[in-house]
């Protein structure tokens, strides 16, 4: 997936877009018992507590790479993504992007980046989305010419047509989420930040989106740092995850590895040619289940061999199977556990 | 040339959009121009009052100011605060802060909008106003018209700038809505829309003018029913208004976005 075209030659000729360096943010919250005496305590004397959102976490993302960023809901995902497009100030740490301090808000550095949030929208709700093209043309400062012609071919990509001239409201929620691509993508900017681009929508929206995505990315070579709670969306789009936990960085890396850092089993099922009891297995590894002919096994990578050598010694085997265990049941167990 | 990231084309594509935001409100905007009529209220109380001698104007100096003070508030008023706190609250401020352009224009062109929506609804209720009271009747004269315009857009910003200062307190407080109540009622008893300055007892009057309040609906409205008024002096405590909130409004906007949260983004 080799960039063909640069928006910024100077942010493709340099070996890092993102620079992240010992970042945290800390939130300072209300703290309120429920009740009436919470509310006087609270109306006489305000209590607040600090919430650490973000700590010291530290990456640098090379121009046209695509990372998924991942984590639970409150892991910092989003802080993180505030404060690398400037919309919030990081309490502590160093953030560079395409060249820039994100939160001094710098034109030069707003023309550079976008971020598109999947249950927020920048369109106007009662208008089409073509009067908001037209005002974001304008403050980006492009020629009717070009805009003209962007939106034409960001149109044709994301399938869209006549719905840029419906209003806002009628469009239905997967239209909505790509009209909004198409505003927040009107400036070519180089930096994506994307937070939950495919919320919400059907199975086939969020695989036009992902597409989308993946065609600009090889077109204009823009680098893209995406959350999203589908892992289809990751799985398909970022060979590079980072994955944030209480607001610690846990991973950074592929996520075949983060696979194998979550769960260093392998998956080993079997189909038997006759049932054989669970207690058969004993030694054998972890048994998952073990239902009529077919069994579930969890093996540790370096017994594998021995283990799968002992199971077809043993039994009269149908069929063997050795997998990685799914990387979204993993990553949703590791957020239902709450830890890591 | 950019002005906090404004250019002309800017200003023209956003008025137009505006406009045709607020066009799809044209029956709430309608509603809302109908309830701006207590200038017209108070007329009929001042007129069926022994104190209206006090206002030291005639039967039709009163319509005409009123008249006046009706259309110059319906040109300048500003509901801001209302509009920055929900989408301060609602993260909607936060793709407005990552554009280069100063997020303070788009309120500004929103209500530009709003009160070119206002317009042929002002113009019927004025029309109206001159069948019921056909020796009110007048037509400014160029010179005025021109005076009174620039006095209620001078107006409008003074109001825009101080609900701006309070809005800015969102960054702080979230409910900077509240505080504008502060604003309302001095604005109410003091700005001439109850009544004509020259009803109030000299030290009221001259407490009143150090402040912005007369500037907003008084002064304008004298200018168009081409009453006496010193011009100068006028325009120049409206300028002066102008200069001392601006700077204020730009800093305390910027500390404020350094506490910005993105609250519900």
């Amino acid at each position: 997936m080799a960039p063909q075209r640069s928006l910024h030659p100077q942010v493709a000729h340099g070996s890092v877009v993102i620079e992240v360096e010992g970042l945290s943010k800390i939130y300072r919250v209300a703290d309120k018992q429920p009740g009436l005496s919470g509310t006087l305590k609270h109306f006489m004397r305000r209590r607040h507590r600090d919430v650490h959102a973000v700590r010291d976490i530290s990456f640098s993302i090379a121009p046209g790479e695509m990372v998924g960023f991942l984590g639970a809901n409150g892991a910092g995902k989003t802080t993180t993504l505030k404060m690398l497009c400037g919309l919030i100030h990081p309490s502590a740490g160093q953030v560079v992007v395409a060249g820039h301090q994100p939160q001094k808000r710098h034109p030069d550095f707003l023309r550079r980046i976008t971020l598109v949030m999947g249950q927020k929208q920048q369109l106007l709700w009662d208008l089409p989305p073509m009067d908001s093209l037209r005002v974001n043309a304008a403050v980006y400062g492009i020629s009717d010419r070009d805009a003209k012609r962007r939106i034409s071919e960001l149109s044709d990509l994301l399938e869209l047509g006549e719905e840029l001239t419906r209003p806002v409201r009628k469009l239905s929620l997967g239209q909505r989420m790509k009209a909004e691509l198409l505003a927040a993508l009107l400036h070519q900017p180089d930096v994506l930040f994307l937070d939950e681009p495919t919320l919400g929508l059907d199975v086939n929206a969020q695989a036009r989106v992902r597409q989308f995505l993946a065609d600009y990315n090889q077109r204009t070579g823009a680098t893209m740092l995406l959350t999203s709670h589908y892992m289809a969306d990751i799985t398909a789009l970022c060979p590079r995850v980072l994955l944030i936990h209480q607001g610690h960085l846990f991973h950074d890396g592929p996520l075949d590895r983060l696979a194998s850092r979550l769960a260093p089993e392998r998956h080993v099922r079997l189909e038997l040619d006759a049932p054989v009891g669970a207690e058969a297995f004993a030694g054998l590894g972890r048994l998952d289940s073990c239902c009529d002919c077919e069994v579930n096994l969890r093996v540790q990578p370096d017994e594998l061999t021995a283990v799968v050598a002992q199971l077809l010694e043993r039994f009269e085997v149908r069929d063997l199977e050795v997998n990685d265990p799914p990387i979204d049941q993993l990553i949703g167990d590791l957020f239902r556990q709450g830890s890591v | 040339m950019r002005i906090f990231g404004l250019n002309r084309k800017i200003i023209r594509v956003l008025l137009g959009t505006e406009y045709a935001h607020m066009l799809e409100y044209r029956a709430e905007i309608a509603l809302w121009a109908l309830s701006g009529v207590l200038p017209f209220i108070m007329l009929s109380l001042w007129n069926g009052s022994d104190a209206r001698d006090a206002l030291g104007m005639d039967g039709v100096g009163l319509d005409r100011y009123f008249l006046s003070a009706f259309l110059v508030r319906q040109f300048s008023v500003v509901w801001m605060i209302y509009a920055f706190e929900e989408d301060a609250l609602t993260g909607r401020l936060s793709p407005y802060l990552l554009q280069p352009l100063h997020p303070l224009w788009r309120y500004v062109a929103s209500h530009l909008g709003e009160q070119l929506t206002r317009l042929p609804f002002a113009a019927v209720i004025t029309a109206i106003f001159f069948l019921i009271q056909p020796n009110a009747f007048w037509l400014p004269s160029l010179g005025h018209f021109v005076l009174a315009w620039l006095a209620t857009w001078m107006a409008f910003s003074i109001a825009f700038l101080l609900q701006s200062l309070i809005a800015s307190l969102c960054f702080w407080s979230e409910k900077a809505s509240a505080l504008e109540r502060l604003l309302f009622i001095p604005f109410l008893f003091l700005s001439g829309l109850l009544a004509p300055l020259t009803a109030f007892p000299p030290f009221v009057r001259t407490l009143a003018q150090w402040t912005p309040f007369p500037y907003l609906i008084d002064f304008p409205a004298r200018v168009l029913a081409e009453q006496p008024v010193n011009l100068l002096v006028g325009f120049a405590i409206q300028l002066a208004w102008i200069v001392l909130l601006l700077p204020l409004v730009l800093l305390l906007w910027r500390a404020g976005v350094r506490r910005y949260s993105a609250m519900g983004a």
